[in-house]
């Protein structure tokens, strides 16, 4: 087991390359399933030695090969509070897993880097197993994390009734357990005022959106999950079947309006890449959704090639590198806001200087 | 007692009623019965809100106390949870909630998901019964029979040297 994950090279990080299919409109893929022990409270009524007990069967199950060697098994509570925040910023963990309300003893996560799985324990459920990947990529996402759950249910006594499936804390989640989503970038559709109309169909054939970090998150730099809402009465593959039709559905509508908008609107919408470039290029202050927004805008402009760089890869890179604990650990300190806002500021057009020249520089931390 | 079902209000249209729609306009209220159709046409959708929130659903189907017709239920005999522990929380306390609470639940899951019957993967736990195992084999079948319709072969394979193995061990 890896004990120290700055370690590793880009820990967790791998659903940023930008080498899935359809990456410059989708961000990532998610899969995810919902577990519990047999025989177990759930979390929520749960105390501190329960959810040990928990813990320490999960762990047992991990370290007996149910995830690969290169797992790195984490407790919280060993962790320091930036840590934990730059695994939310990297969407290793969920913020129940580290937020006020969390427990406070028994909860960890462990990462597998090389297949891009990870398991979450006592979260809401005992287990949650994820898989995030690059691009769309749902059968492949279901697969892995799949195979994950074959893994672990062989070793571990899983909740599961023969006509609810399994069984989860909350019954919004019964049945496969699965949630699966995809995050996409739509500016097309909301420059043209199309969105509203594009979010409200999602909603009609079942499906549900979020933001950028999930449940009751906002809305930010363009950026949309979509997901499955219902979780019992169908299989995995059906309704995998359908997020993914509804989805490439929403990325037809989405290059067709950027058709639009470079046909009827080119010289505008090319001023407002090119200007929001700019902001990047040279601001001094940056806010975290100001940043978003603008580089929802780069983000445009290289799919659109009307920009000739940076790489997705960089754009995804930078959205996670200039999150506050990520700036935080660079800085080696705690910032302030104000701080923050000139670290942002710097780091970001340090990312971007390589243009025209040495684009291979790492704009890492 | 449960009232009669009301008939949409839409323009000529003699569907049931499914969507209750209240609008509010300069302090005046105004309540509409819909059907599907002509809630959609006024975009309004018939599903369910884009964030669960189970009190609501309980809410909805008049679980949300223990004063109802319905028995008060005793609490569960592994957490001892509640139903009202429940319905404040959203969440249930254990595996065994689900039988201790089942006629209320099986009404919640009809309700949030529209079915009732589990059609997903089938769990195989380790030490399986003959029973499990057979569950399990048709489940895999159903799985393999999606895959091929797909034409993802490289899953088909996978799943079909499950079957194989499962039905080895069945013998």
């Amino acid at each position: 087991m890896t004990e120290d994950y700055f370690l590793i090279p880009d820990f967790g990080l791998d659903w940023l390359d930008a080498g899935g299919p359809e990456a410059d409109i989708v961000l990532s893929t998610r899969v995810r399933l919902a577990r519990n022990l047999q025989g177990h409270r759930y979390v929520c009524r749960a105390s501190a030695g329960d959810r040990e007990i928990v813990f320490r069967t999960v762990a047992r199950a991990v370290n007996r090969g149910a995830l690969p060697p290169d797992t790195a098994l984490m407790r919280m509570n060993e962790l320091g509070r930036r840590t934990q925040q730059i695994l939310l910023e990297r969407r290793l963990v969920s913020s129940e897993l580290i937020g006020e309300a969390a427990p406070d003893s028994g909860v960890g996560v462990a990462v597998s880097s090389g297949n891009a799985v990870s398991v979450m324990i006592n979260e809401e459920d005992h287990l949650r197993l994820q898989c995030l990947m690059s691009g769309l990529r749902l059968m492949e996402g279901w697969n892995r994390v799949d195979k994950l759950d074959e893994e672990l249910g062989g070793l571990l006594q899983l909740a599961y009734h023969h006509e609810f499936g399994f069984l989860t804390s909350c019954p919004t989640n019964v049945g496969t357990g699965l949630r699966a989503s995809a995050l996409l970038h739509l500016p097309g559709l909301v420059l043209t005022k199309e969105i509203e109309r594009a979010l409200r169909g999602i909603t009609q054939v079942g499906l549900t959106t979020r933001g950028l970090y999930g449940e009751g998150s906002e809305f930010v730099g363009n950026f949309f999950q979509i997901s499955n809402q219902t979780t019992l009465g169908q299989g995995e593959e059906d309704l995998l079947d359908h997020l993914n039709r509804v989805v490439a559905t929403v990325i037809t509508k989405e290059r067709e309006a950027r058709q639009v908008l470079t046909r009827d609107a080119g010289a505008i919408t090319e001023d407002k890449i090119w200007r929001a470039y700019g902001l990047l290029r040279y601001a001094r202050a940056l806010d975290y959704v100001e940043l978003m927004n603008l580089l929802s805008g780069v983000r445009l402009g290289v799919s659109l090639k009307l920009l000739p760089s940076p790489p997705v890869y960089w754009l995804n890179r930078i959205m996670i590198f200039s999150q506050a604990a990520h700036l935080a650990e660079a800085a080696g300190r705690t910032l302030s806001t104000q701080e923050r806002r000139a670290h942002r500021a710097q780091y970001v057009r340090q990312a971007l200087r390589g243009e025209g020249g040495s684009t291979t520089t790492d704009p890492g931390v | 007692m449960s009232e009669p079902a009301k008939v949409c209000d839409g323009q000529g249209c003699d569907n049931p009623a499914v969507v209750q729609l209240t609008q509010v306009v300069d302090n005046e209220s105004t309540t509409q019965y819909l059907c599907k159709e002509c809630a959609r046409a006024k975009g309004i959708s018939a599903q369910p809100p884009s964030s669960l929130d189970v009190s609501d659903f309980l809410a909805q189907l008049g679980e949300s106390g223990s004063s109802g017709s319905e028995k008060v239920t005793e609490p569960c005999s592994f957490c001892a949870m509640t139903f009202d522990d429940f319905r404040e929380s959203g969440r249930l306390g254990c595996s065994h909630c689900y039988t201790s609470f089942e006629p209320r639940v099986r009404r919640l899951l009809s309700r949030i998901h529209g079915a009732g019957q589990h059609a997903g993967k089938v769990y195989l736990p380790p030490d399986p019964s003959s029973a499990e195992l057979d569950r399990r084999i048709a489940g895999l079948r159903r799985s393999l029979q999606h895959a091929i319709e797909a034409e993802d072969f490289e899953r088909a394979a996978v799943l079909r040297d499950l079957i194989r193995d499962h039905e080895a061990a069945q013998r």
